[in-house]
């Protein structure tokens, strides 16, 4: 299979419109169900991010939150997450979005190849700065998994240049200064950050953080290459009465975001 | 001032979302540029001395001495200060660099709630906005603490999350500040937390050891044999520490929360039984299972009921400079009602550990010469928690 970073390369090369990357919080609210949410978004996916939950997820909000401490509390792991990348394998690249200090824990190296061989494509560390990253981002090019960092409207212009020059597959621009699960404003001051960072990174540029509606999905579409959803998803499931409904929900949104966004609609 | 230190051997670091990093930067060249300026230290020393009664003592506590027969016993009476713990060097050194940094809000995180009062006092004095995260259980047990925020005209924001401690606490307010981050200064209340946190509370800390050190040289001549400090996030012992890292006669001890007992899983030794992760942004020994999901720690101590702890401790520790060792709760609350009857001064719980510390070992400690005990705060704030568990009526 070719590498992570190649493949992410593709997804976005071979698009010709903005990806949709939808977020699916590994094993919530249980293991298999979220397993069947994240088949039911990736008709429209063009990536998928799958979240390993985390005791202290300092970039999330009470959304986030609550869906990765319920899967904690029923017991989930991180290899569980692996598995259910593994089982998505086929579809669209799958980005893990995990806390660093999980990678710590299992020894970077481990993690990354466990990763690999389950079909990741890259990884996503909210709390992990290009500065700090060294031996994580050597352990990640070994085992061929993109390392996709981040960047916010706070990052000044020399830091958003040596991010782009340190990344893998895409940019995660951070569209508010916050946490998950905030609402956007597509406005003057996220054009002004999305072309600051246009102009210091070459990769493409996915932006996230509180993205709720295909409206706002197609208007950050405009300015950028890829639009992340994460906990409107989320919250769609939490208000699903039962798993197929929960599904069927998710579908309906993904295809109206993909549309949104100048995917040809899919028949029903 | 010369660039701050991020990294204590391979501990420390900064693994924070990248939305703060710039502020981090700017905290840095703030500092720096402020710690060798004339008219700051004029006004920050000028408070130390008239606001917040420094020098304090150092107190030979013969009672003390008496019942654990340790020949030589000294208190840093770190408990006189205003508002009653070391917390306050930190807070008010933090709060006047906010405002000269020209922030306009304040925000903590607080456990025992000394560091919410010490911030919340500091922010009333620079007439700034303040907000104080603490942990549901933390509000019940140290509901004086709670009170005097809320005098002073502070918000304090109830964290309901996991079991309503410290940890959650300075997640939430982290999160505050990764939302907040332009007109908002973090004031961070332990030797904790991305770089530069862990040197600036460090160096506004080190005060203790500095005054303590000369202090006891004063009194006797010579250094004493051993220096002993309760550790929750640190920054008590560390300011008490740094004073004496060079003399290498001093022992130094640090004295975690053991809790119901190490075993027992109970505990907050995350420098006895951790191992080294990332929480709150750097790099330490933590409380952590296989997974690296952070475990809850557990103390009667809110102070030192925290699941890591500064990273100059980590490297301390595995330099073997010094010896962390810990007192469980009972230990804790013996030594609390000791030093209230020996000498009349109601120490804080956390505290407390380090004079449980001098119960158990004082006596061979002590042979080699003066015990010097940072005592870190007064226990006001812990008559509820303590006569409950002590079963003492009203
Ligand atoms: C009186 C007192 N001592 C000690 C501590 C523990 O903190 P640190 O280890 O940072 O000194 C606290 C914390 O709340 C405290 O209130």
């Amino acid at each position: 299979m070719p590498d992570g970073a190649a493949r992410l390369d593709a997804a976005f090369a071979g698009a010709g419109r903005p990806l949709f990357i939808p977020y699916v919080m590994g094993g919530f609210p249980n293991p298999d169900a979220s397993l069947a949410c994240a088949r039911a978004l990736a008709p429209h996916a063009d990536v998928l991010e799958l979240g390993i939950p985390f005791s202290d997820p300092l970039a999330d909000g009470p959304t986030i939150q609550a869906a990765g401490q319920e899967a904690l509390d029923r017991g989930v792991r991180p290899d569980d997450v692996i598995e259910i990348a593994g089982a998505l394998d086929g579809g669209p690249p799958v980005v893990l979005m995990s806390y660093v200090n999980v990678l710590l824990a299992a020894g970077p190296r481990a993690f990354l190849e466990r990763a690999a061989r389950a079909g990741v494509a890259g990884v996503v560390v909210p709390d992990l700065p290009v500065d700090e990253a060294g031996d994580i981002r050597d352990a990640a090019g070994r085992a061929g998994v993109a390392l996709v960092p981040l960047v916010a409207p706070t990052t000044a212009a020399a830091r958003l240049a040596a991010v782009g020059r340190a990344a893998q597959g895409f940019v995660y621009c951070v569209a508010v200064t916050g946490v998950t699960g905030g609402e956007v404003a597509v406005d003057a001051e996220l054009r002004a950050f999305l072309g600051r960072a246009r102009a210091n990174i070459d990769a493409p540029l996915a932006v996230g953080f509180g993205v709720r509606t295909p409206g706002q999905a197609a208007a950050i579409g405009e300015i950028a290459d890829g639009v992340v959803i994460a906990s409107q998803l989320i919250r769609l499931v939490e208000q699903a009465q039962d798993l197929a409904t929960a599904q069927r929900s998710l579908e309906g949104f993904a295809a109206d975001v993909a549309v949104a966004l100048g995917a040809a609609p899919t028949p029903a | 001032m010369s660039e701050l230190r991020e990294r204590f051997g391979e501990y420390g670091g900064r693994f924070v979302p990248e939305t703060v990093i710039g502020a981090l930067d700017e905290l840095s060249e703030a500092y720096r540029g402020l710690a060798d300026d004339p008219a700051f230290r004029a006004e920050f020393e000028g408070l130390l001395s008239r606001y917040v009664g420094r020098p304090t003592p150092l107190y030979r506590a013969r009672g003390l001495e008496r019942s654990s027969g340790a020949p030589c016993i000294y208190l840093k009476r770190e408990d006189l200060c205003h508002t009653g713990a070391h917390k306050i060097n930190n807070a008010l050194g933090q709060v006047l660099l906010a405002s000269r940094m020209g922030k306009r809000r304040i925000i903590a995180e607080t456990g025992a709630g000394q560091h919410g009062v010490a911030t919340a006092t500091a922010a009333a004095l620079a007439g700034l906005e303040c907000c104080v995260y603490m942990g549901r259980e933390d509000m019940r047990r140290q509901r004086l603490n709670v009170v005097r925020m809320r005098m002073l005209g502070a918000e304090v924001r109830p964290v309901d999350t996991g079991t309503g401690t410290l940890k959650h606490a300075t997640s939430e307010a982290i999160r505050d500040w990764v939302t907040n981050v332009g007109a908002t200064h973090y004031v961070i209340g332990s030797a904790v937390g991305p770089a530069p946190y862990p040197e600036i509370v460090a160096d506004l800390q080190s005060v203790i050891g500095d005054e303590a050190r000369e202090q006891v040289l004063a009194e006797d001549g010579r250094l004493p044999a051993a220096v002993i400090a309760c550790v929750g996030g640190g920054s008590n012992a560390i300011g008490t520490f740094r004073a004496f890292l060079g003399d290498d006669e001093v022992a130094l001890v640090g004295v975690e929360a053991a809790g119901e007992g190490v075993d027992t899983g109970r505990h907050g030794a995350s420098l006895g039984h951790g191992r080294p992760g990332v929480l709150h942004g750097s790099y330490s020994y933590l409380l952590q299972d296989d997974d690296g999901q952070v475990v809850e720690a557990h103390s009667v101590s809110a102070g030192l009921d925290y699941p890591g702890v500064g990273p100059e401790h980590s490297a301390l520790r595995d330099a073997g400079r010094v010896r962390y060792v810990s007192a469980t709760d009972e230990e804790a609350l013996r030594a609390f009602t000791w030093c209230a009857r020996a000498e009349g001064i109601i120490p804080a719980l956390e505290s407390a550990h380090a004079l449980a510390f001098v119960a158990r070992e004082g006596a061979e400690l002590g042979a080699r010469g003066a015990l010097l005990v940072c005592l870190s705060g007064r226990g006001d704030k812990d008559v509820d928690a303590a006569a409950a568990a002590l079963g003492i009526d009203a």
